[in-house]
């Protein structure tokens, strides 16, 4: 048999590997890009004004988001209040009474589902359902569209995190005479409870960087929101509409809540990262 | 004879508890099975009118109530194509990197940094689309494109900057970091004695991964590209600030067209016809067909490969 | 240390017997040696694992390296095609020639190196390839080879490997699809399909069923006409079986090193003859 040279094989390995490495550097490059150019333009418009008060009429300067700061605060509240209980309890549920059983992989499977479903079609789904019959946007609409995406994040993780709690430990606290429930809530969440807030935190994350569900729930509103039953103020779609006006203040200001959607997002990823990197 | 100190309430509470738990987690399976029924409800009106070729017609016309899906599922298709056309093998390579390049003090932290793209919201991609990739495109990389391959229909056109192409990358950008995680996860995952069995023959390191690791891990290679179509598909907001809020079917790259997502979030709110409002529920509820049926298809292969994988361990 | 090798082709000898007492020189010390170790120390980050290891392998036998678990065999054996070096933190240092050229030294050919020195592993690697694949993978590595020269060559291989007639309907097949004791015959015929001259063994049959361990072990005997065969075992009867020379290590130095039949009835070293006789490990 004819030999192959080597030096051709090892100057594609060669030329492999540093094509490799360009590529991280290329996308690296682009977060750098897009996280430099959301704080530059961001941080021009930000001040004190800009993070209180209302904003300015259309073409008009000056203003600020305040309200929209407000109304993102309380939609991503409300869908925690709703969202992170229904979804941990469901992860108990999956974890703690129903292990193996078909019912349990269905709504397993259908929870990884429900993850993936595009937030544009959750957000249609309660217009559909809350929306069209009472007549009017509203922020407890957002708000349960929010709770919608946050539920099936908070169901597996907690289901997870359950399930890597040693049955030594679950098998204890029963045989002490724990109800099961008290054992769960007690002992075991405790055992987890990281990487439980690291599950909230990421589902938060996702959630308060959201537009398109609001856009079909709460709208938007230029008011400060007094109750949540009507159309409530946001950051992210005051983006959306902002973005692609023609007026530059109104351009400007989407830049100041884009940087405060950034900075408050990956503040979240990278404290949830942290504790499960703590955790390990 | 011991007492029982706590009566029945304890027995009561752990039947409330459970039954409260088993309800959240058949709320799941409710507003799955909701979602189908509420979306295929709200768009009866417009599937009385148009029926199935509501599918392949391009039309889109307010005035006349007239609608039809076929540009915008052109745009979602074509958009999501280029990105994933990009995506993937950047993806591979990237993964490559960090796996089998990078030194592990350099890996981490430029992993963790490809993840926090994937944490970027989706409005932010589209405010760095309109602002500066937009221009970019217009000024410099569009015209160049066409200087070279100008004569192709597949560059014709304005270079506005804003369009089709635009869309896809922004879209290759965003799904980019989903897919390098789970190819970074199986590449991680082979046996490191089936690769030292590689390098034993006199392997080189792109050999070695071209048919060892790649080959083991096909199967998950595979369920990470359907993650990330089903992603592409329906994002929404990066996409509409940059794809030109256009129905048009165009064979040229540098149009603007309308992904179902977009359409739904630019006309929403202009939707005052019964007959309006239904096409786009149903455009939407297309979108949900679509992404459900990718997301079982990934579910239930990730699932599969994870069996195999237990058992052969 | 020397880098290049004394001007004669006679591998080079110590001078001195080794510091470790109780290392022999191998009683076939004249006839060729094909690896000549000395001086190896090993390092997993800071901590070492081999001490000062010095041996001969002869040409065309079968060398035995045994021991207990983690004493370090599969470590050295894993010097001579520096696998090792897949992981950042393992480092060697010392002198391993392979037919008067030390493979450690800086620019040599590492992947013509591991062409010359073949490994088997002790879980089968099958690649996530047809039969066929599995084999034709290493030879398009290293030749230009195809069509019916390359059908030929793994018929040989496989014809060697005393798996041909197993599996000359089943090329097409995956190369999981085979049994255990298969799929390491398979990974034997895919090393021996490169031409390599040493075949480096690490525990081959201890994840294999009797059966087919004797078959492997028929092999190795048959092997060792064409190929030098170092094999690593925990399994002493399996030594005795199969080599012609015996390394004894413990705790990652080699106490005692001599022809099979020596080592196992006239042990010169009281660990020698504990280990052997069972008394620990």
């Amino acid at each position: 048999m004819r030999r192959r040279p080597a030096w051709p094989r090892k100057a594609l390995d060669a030329a492999v590997k540093v094509a490799s490495a360009l590529a991280a550097a290329l996308g690296l490059g682009f977060l750098a890009w897009i996280l430099f150019v959301v704080l530059r333009h961001g941080a021009a418009a930000l001040n004190w004004t800009f993070l209180t008060s209302l904003p300015s009429a259309p073409g008009g300067s000056g203003g600020g988001l305040g309200n929209a700061i407000l109304g993102t605060a309380l939609m991503t509240l409300l869908a925690c209040v709703f969202g992170v209980p229904i979804g941990m309890l469901a992860g108990v549920y999956l974890a703690e009474y129903s292990r193996g059983t078909r019912f349990a992989t269905t709504v397993r499977f259908l929870a990884n589902v429900m993850m993936g479903i595009p937030s544009i079609i959750i957000g249609l789904f309660v217009y559909a359902v809350l929306v069209l019959p009472s007549g009017h946007f509203s922020g407890w609409a957002g708000g349960v569209a929010l709770a919608l995406l946050v539920l099936p994040v908070v169901a597996r993780t907690t289901e997870d995190m359950l399930a890597m709690v040693p049955n030594a430990l679950r098998e204890s606290a029963l045989a002490l005479g724990s109800p099961h429930w008290r054992a769960t809530l007690r002992i075991l969440f405790r055992a987890s409870r990281a990487g439980l807030l690291t599950g909230v935190l990421l589902a938060v994350a996702r959630v308060s960087g959201e537009t398109a569900p609001l856009l079909f729930t709460a709208l938007n509103s230029p008011y400060w929101p007094r109750s949540l039953s009507g159309p409530t103020a946001n950051l992210t779609v005051t983006i959306f509409n902002y973005a692609m006006s023609p007026y530059p203040a109104w351009q400007q200001a989407a830049w100041g809540a884009s940087f405060i959607i950034v900075v408050g997002v990956l503040a979240l990823t990278v404290v949830s990262r942290t504790l499960t990197r703590e955790r390990k | 004879m011991v007492r029982r100190a706590h009566g029945r309430a304890p027995l009561v509470a752990e039947g409330l508890f459970r039954a409260a738990a088993f309800a959240c987690a058949g709320f799941v399976l409710v507003v799955m099975a909701g979602l189908f029924v509420v979306l295929l409800y709200r768009s009866r009106l417009s599937i009385d009118r148009f029926g199935w070729g509501f599918l392949w017609s391009a039309a889109w016309d307010p005035v006349r109530d007239n609608f039809g899906a076929a540009s915008s599922i052109f745009g979602t298709v074509a958009s999501t194509v280029i990105a994933m056309v990009i995506a993937v093998p950047l993806s591979l390579v990237i993964a490559l990197f960090l796996v089998e390049v990078a030194p592990p003090r350099l890996a981490r932290p430029v992993s963790y940094g490809i993840e926090l793209l994937a944490g970027i919201p989706s409005i932010i991609y589209g405010m760095w689309g309109l602002f500066v990739l937009a221009p970019l495109m217009a000024t410099n990389v569009q015209p160049a494109m066409q200087r070279v391959f100008g004569k192709l229909p597949l560059f014709a056109g304005p270079p506005m900057g804003i369009g089709i192409l635009t869309a896809g990358l922004v879209l290759a950008l965003m799904v980019l970091p989903f897919i390098t995680a789970v190819v970074r996860d199986v590449f991680a995952l082979v046996p490191p004695v089936m690769k030292e069995a590689g390098y034993g023959l006199g392997a080189t390191t792109w050999e070695v991964t071209r048919k060892v690791t790649v080959g083991y891990g096909m199967k998950g290679i595979v369920g990470g590209v359907f993650l990330g179509l089903g992603r592409a598909i329906g994002e929404t907001m990066a996409v509409t600030f940059v794809i030109g809020n256009d129905h048009r079917i165009a064979a040229s790259l540098f149009a603007s067209g309308n992904s179902i997502a977009s359409t739904l979030a630019n006309e929403f709110t202009e939707a005052s016809e019964p007959v309006y409002l239904s096409a786009l529920v149903e455009l939407g509820l297309i979108l949900f067909v679509v992404t459900l049926v990718i997301q079982v298809l990934a579910q239930l292969w990730l699932t599969r490969l994870a069996r195999q994988a237990g058992s052969t361990s | 240390m020397t880098s290049t090798p004394p001007p004669d082709v006679a591998p080079p000898r110590p001078a001195v017997p080794e510091p470790a007492a109780g290392v022999q020189a191998p009683a076939a010390a004249a006839a060729k040696t094909k690896v000549s170790v000395r001086g190896l120390n090993f390092y997993y980050g800071e901590q070492q694992a081999l001490f000062d290891n010095s041996l001969d392998v002869p040409t065309g036998s079968v060398t035995a390296i045994i021991g207990p678990s983690g004493c370090g065999k599969s470590t050295h054996i894993r010097v001579y095609n520096r696998i090792f070096e897949l992981y950042r933190d393992q480092r060697a240092s010392g002198e391993v020639w392979l037919d008067g050229e030390n493979v450690l030294a800086p620019g040599v050919d590492v992947i013509e190196l591991r062409r010359r020195v073949g490994m088997i592993f002790q879980k089968p690697t099958p690649f996530p390839l047809t039969v066929y694949e599995n084999l034709a993978y290493g030879l398009r590595l290293h030749y230009r080879v195809k069509g019916s020269e390359l059908d030929d060559r793994i018929e040989q291989a496989l014809r060697a490997a005393a798996l041909w007639d197993e599996v000359k309907d089943k090329l097409h097949r995956s190369g999981s699809a085979l049994s255990g004791g298969q799929q390491q015959r398979l990974c034997i015929a895919r090393a021996i399909a490169v031409e390599p001259e040493v075949l480096l063994m690490d525990e081959p049959t201890s994840a294999i069923d009797p059966v087919a361990t004797s078959r492997i072990e028929e092999l190795v005997v048959q092997l060792k006409a064409t190929y030098t065969i170092v094999i690593v075992t925990h399994n002493m009867q399996q030594a005795a079986r199969l080599s012609d020379f015996t390394g004894f290590f413990y705790q990652g130095r080699i106490i005692e090193f001599g022809t099979t039949t020596e080592l196992f009835t006239n042990p010169k070293q009281k660990q020698t003859e504990d280990y052997i006789t069972g008394r620990f490990g």
